[in-house]
């Protein structure tokens, strides 16, 4: 039995002009707005806590705690900052967000700007998203024109602007330190994290308390105020007084060796045969799951076993992977396990800061020894050197990059490229090994 | 002839500069405009001039312009195409699209034109994995590539 599907974020998405205000106003457009500035500001927080919402952008922390923390004497400047830095391979829900619901991602921060008491909020946008930085820049004109932006707003006394900055191609500026490092006019370099430093939430941009959240989970707090966060909660996985829960619906991309690749929205929990058979139209003809990817490139692969497996925060967990940012790839038995992983430490080495020595050092090896067994010159320890980095890269790098390298190779519970895949490698040894003579000693010292 | 920013652009400078509590915040939206006025490039005296501007040291700016890869530190085509290679394009072909193009147009990656007109390069994960493979020319995403639709959109352009 299917689970059933409902949409909070995308039901208007399709409808022809949604982008622009007046679209926007005929579907309920700006209402939850309406309704958040007759509510205290801690009424809204605690509906956010109802609603169970947590960090859509990959590391699912519970919304309402970022919120809570902000110190609550108002006579100094906040700050919200978006997080549309959408980096990570295999996603490009926050595009489509932006792309077809840019009112959506305006209302959101308004409500958001309104419950932590913000009077500035920035949208971080990566330099190559410019057609989405577009339509987020004629959106804000369009609330300022119909006054839900600006001074007084809709008569509450609440002021607030809305500022679009541009990144200029860095991966690392979606990690929340070093994206508020870039937006302050610096190298887009991680900084200190507590316990050595104070939270964003106390201490962030300019010293000022800062609230960075992701695209998707702004846009959120639009369907939670308008239904109530309880109602908002009613679907989904987990009971929150019990721990951890996944409620409520996510956004996700689904792409690879998959018929109908797309940007979805799913009840948490819905079974990954689901997506992948049902949304996704299934594997392509003639071809099987070889092995998925479920939450971004930096979480570890999972064979296609797993494939009944409940996509939410903590079933993923469980077996050893991450739901991350939704991006949920699919691949087939054309894909090489090795040739995929080299491409991929080239990215992580290539978008490494090189502020930490373990991640700047650590995905450099990472590429050359995958580079070696390619090239047919490797050596049966390459693949246990290949996890020793690894583990001298994980929890060992100044910020989540480096953790992000290490977990497609040799996951976090051990089980990653490495494991499932490790006869693949292998292979490509043995028959590097066959050809041996073609390599002087020198060139083998040196691929 | 030495860089300097026009009028309207002057009036663009101040505007981004309004947006932050100081003027070093400025920096990346100024380097964009930079950027802009300069042929898609910064040059030296490109990066001078903004750190001039913001009141910031010329060897900062080359520090922050050096960290992105958006900002191109040497002359481009007038088309500037770069093509996904992350894994999802990767599998779908991305790598051979590259080849087709720069075979088509007769260089490699990171080469420019003989007539200045294209830029290839490959470039990382740009976001539209849904509907890989992609690529970008200057501001503008073309997706579902096959060779056939590359060639024309190549064709389309090159007539500019």
């Amino acid at each position: 039995m299917a689970t059933e599907q409902v949409k909070y974020l995308t039901q208007y998405r399709e409808i022809p002009g949604y982008d622009d205000i007046d679209v926007y106003l005929k579907h309920d457009g700006y209402e939850a707005f309406r309704k958040a500035l007759t509510m205290d500001h801690d009424a809204i927080i605690n509906e956010v806590k109802l609603s169970g919402l947590r960090g859509r952008g990959g590391a699912g922390f519970p919304t309402f705690i970022k919120w809570n923390a902000v110190p609550k004497n108002w006579d100094q400047p906040h700050y919200l900052v978006i997080n549309a830095d959408e980096g990570e391979p295999g996603t490009a829900k926050d595009r489509d967000l932006m792309n077809k619901m840019p009112h959506l991602l305006v209302e959101g921060c308004a409500i958001s700007c309104w419950a932590i008491h913000s009077s500035v909020c920035y949208i971080y946008i990566r330099g190559e998203y410019i057609e989405p930085a577009k339509q987020m820049e004629k959106a804000i004109r369009q609330a300022y024109e119909k006054g839900f932006l600006g001074k007084n707003i809709l008569g509450s006394g609440f002021d607030l602007d809305i500022h679009v900055h541009m990144g200029a191609g860095s991966y690392e500026c979606g990690e929340e330190s070093a994206l508020m490092s870039s937006l302050m006019g610096e190298r887009g370099m991680p900084r200190h994290k507590p316990p050595s430093a104070p939270l964003p939430m106390i201490s962030g941009i300019w010293g000022s308390p800062t609230v960075v959240n992701n695209v998707e989970t702004i846009a959120t707090a639009v369907p939670i105020i308008a239904l109530g966060g309880s109602e908002y909660a009613k679907v989904g996985t987990g009971d929150p007084s019990k721990g951890p829960a996944s409620r409520g619906t996510k956004l996700i991309t689904v792409s690879g060796h998959v018929k109908r690749p797309g940007n979805f929205e799913i009840v948490l929990g819905t079974p990954m045969r689901e997506i992948i058979e049902d949304m996704a139209g299934g594997v392509r003809d003639g071809h099987e799951i070889k092995f998925i990817i479920p939450g971004g490139s930096s979480v570890p692969l999972i064979p296609p076993s797993f494939i009944d497996t409940p996509y939410d925060y903590e079933s993923l967990g469980k077996i050893g992977t991450l739901l991350g940012s939704g991006a949920l790839m699919v691949f087939d038995e054309t894909t090489s396990v090795p040739h995929l992983m080299q491409r991929l430490m080239h990215f992580y080495a290539h978008e490494s800061c090189g502020k930490c020595t373990p991640c700047r050092e650590g995905t450099n090896w990472l590429v050359k020894i995958h580079d070696r067994i390619i090239a047919g010159a490797g050596r049966y320890e390459d693949i246990d050197l290949l996890l020793d980095i690894c583990n001298n890269i994980f929890g060992r790098s100044f910020c989540a990059l480096g953790d992000a390298a290490a977990m497609p190779l040799m996951g976090f519970t051990g089980k990653g490229a490495l494991h499932y895949f490790r006869h693949e490698y292998e292979e490509l040894i043995r028959a590097g090994n066959a050809n041996k003579q073609k390599f002087t000693p020198l060139q083998m010292a040196t691929v | 002839m030495a860089f300097t920013f026009n009028e309207e652009a002057e009036k663009k400078i101040d505007i981004l500069v309004g947006k932050y509590p100081n003027k070093k915040a400025a920096l990346l939206p100024v380097l964009w405009l930079a950027q802009e006025e300069n042929e898609g490039w910064l040059s030296r005296d490109a990066m001078k001039l903004v750190a001039a501007r913001l009141d910031l040291a010329p060897a900062y700016v080359e520090g922050v312009a050096t960290f992105y890869t958006m900002y191109n530190k040497a002359p481009i085509g007038k088309h500037h195409i770069e093509v996904c290679h992350n894994i999802v394009c990767m599998v779908v072909g991305a790598d051979d699209l590259i080849d087709h193009i720069g075979q088509k147009l007769g260089i490699g990656r990171g080469e420019t034109t003989s007539d200045r007109k294209f830029t290839l390069n490959a470039a990382e994960c740009l976001g539209a994995c849904a509907n890989a493979p992609c690529m970008m020319v200057g501001e503008r995403y073309y997706e579902d590539l096959t060779p056939e639709k590359t060639d024309r959109i190549i064709d389309e352009l090159a007539r500019f």
